[in-house]
């Protein structure tokens, strides 16, 4: 995804991916770190970073009309009124959100 | 050449391709008015006995088939052809989940337009399934009481994923010393009020219930949306 974009910009070196993870993706970051390394050899991203942003799971809470941040994935309550959480705002995520190039 | 890098934005989700094809399954199994149902567990918990005899029992009253993804072997298509309901594998390799394209790939050729019911039989895992949307109307989680009653707090990423918890072997319940209770309420910390069916494959019991509950379902989706 990345290798497309920059071919889309004349082909720029990479120095960096930026992605955002969701804790509520199943995917370790630690695991996608390692795995960007094997995978990014011999391509353009050869050498460049990621960088992952992990974004928490973020509810909304009916009872308070509020947006709150659960405090564990065991626990899928408001974490001020223990309400049930219904609604999953973010956490979700799995995305590249930018590159680092240098011209 | 040494100027400072410079960010450019881009914005790409990476599993969107997969939330595309599953949005045009659920389309097209909207469409056609067929009711897909997907089962994920951990290996061993019984999906296969459990989506047999789900089989067999509404072939009586309605149109079924089934799609089952399994890493190296047929052995499950062939328990559940027992049934005589259609069924069709998916063989994923050393892959761990199905993805939306797999399921499309696999309904390619096949005219589902005249079944009620579609039954997804995932491959064995607590992980992976997780992440990929298959366009399914209703996931089942099954958790079988052997496993124990922590598994949903230890993978509440895939309990949060499913609509329905289904207890399997509730026969062994007793012999295993599972508390019921202490799983319930496992279940409903990481996906509150979902709904909690137990059943055993082996005896029938609890399956009257469960097969009620999907009848209802689909009549209930089917039913023209009036006040």
């Amino acid at each position: 995804m990345a290798e497309e974009e920059v071919a889309e910009r004349g082909s720029p070196r990479i120095v960096a991916v930026h992605m955002r993870l969701g804790l509520l993706t199943s995917v370790v970051k630690e695991a996608l770190l390692s795995s960007f390394q094997i995978a990014s050899e011999g391509t353009s991203l050869e050498g460049s970073r990621l960088v992952i942003e992990e974004v928490p799971v973020e509810i909304f809470c009916a009872k308070c009309n509020q947006r709150r941040t659960i405090r564990s994935l065991q626990w899928f309550r408001c974490p001020e009124c223990q309400n049930p959480a219904a609604k999953i705002l973010r956490g979700k995520e799995m995305e590249v959100v930018a590159l680092e190039i240098e011209e | 050449m040494n100027a400072e890098p410079r960010i450019i934005e881009v914005r790409k989700n990476i599993l969107k391709q997969n939330d595309i094809i599953a949005r045009a399954l659920r389309e097209r199994f909207r469409e056609v008015g067929v009711s897909v149902i997907s089962l994920v567990s951990s290996p061993g918990a019984g999906k296969t006995a459990f989506l047999e005899r789900t089989l067999a029992s509404l072939r009586e009253r309605c149109r079924v088939a089934a799609l089952v993804g399994d890493l190296a072997t047929e052995n499950d298509a062939a328990r559940l052809a027992r049934s005589q309901a259609p069924v069709k594998q998916i063989t994923t390799g050393t892959l761990c989940h199905l993805e939306a394209a797999m399921v499309q790939g696999a309904l390619d050729a096949w005219d589902i337009g005249p079944l009620d019911f579609l039954f997804i039989e995932n491959v064995g895992n607590l992980v992976c399934p997780s992440s990929y949307d298959l366009g399914e109307e209703l996931r089942l989680i099954l958790l079988s009481v052997t496993e124990g009653e922590d598994k949903p707090l230890k993978y509440p990423t895939i309990f949060n994923s499913a609509d329905v918890a289904v207890i399997t072997k509730i026969d062994l319940a007793a012999a295993v010393d599972f508390d019921d209770e202490l799983a319930e309420s496992n279940i409903h910390a990481v996906r509150p009020g979902m709904k909690v069916i137990r059943v055993s494959a082996k005896t029938g019991e609890g399956m009257d219930e469960y097969l009620e509950f999907l009848e209802q379902r689909r009549a209930a989706m089917r039913a023209p949306a009036s006040a």
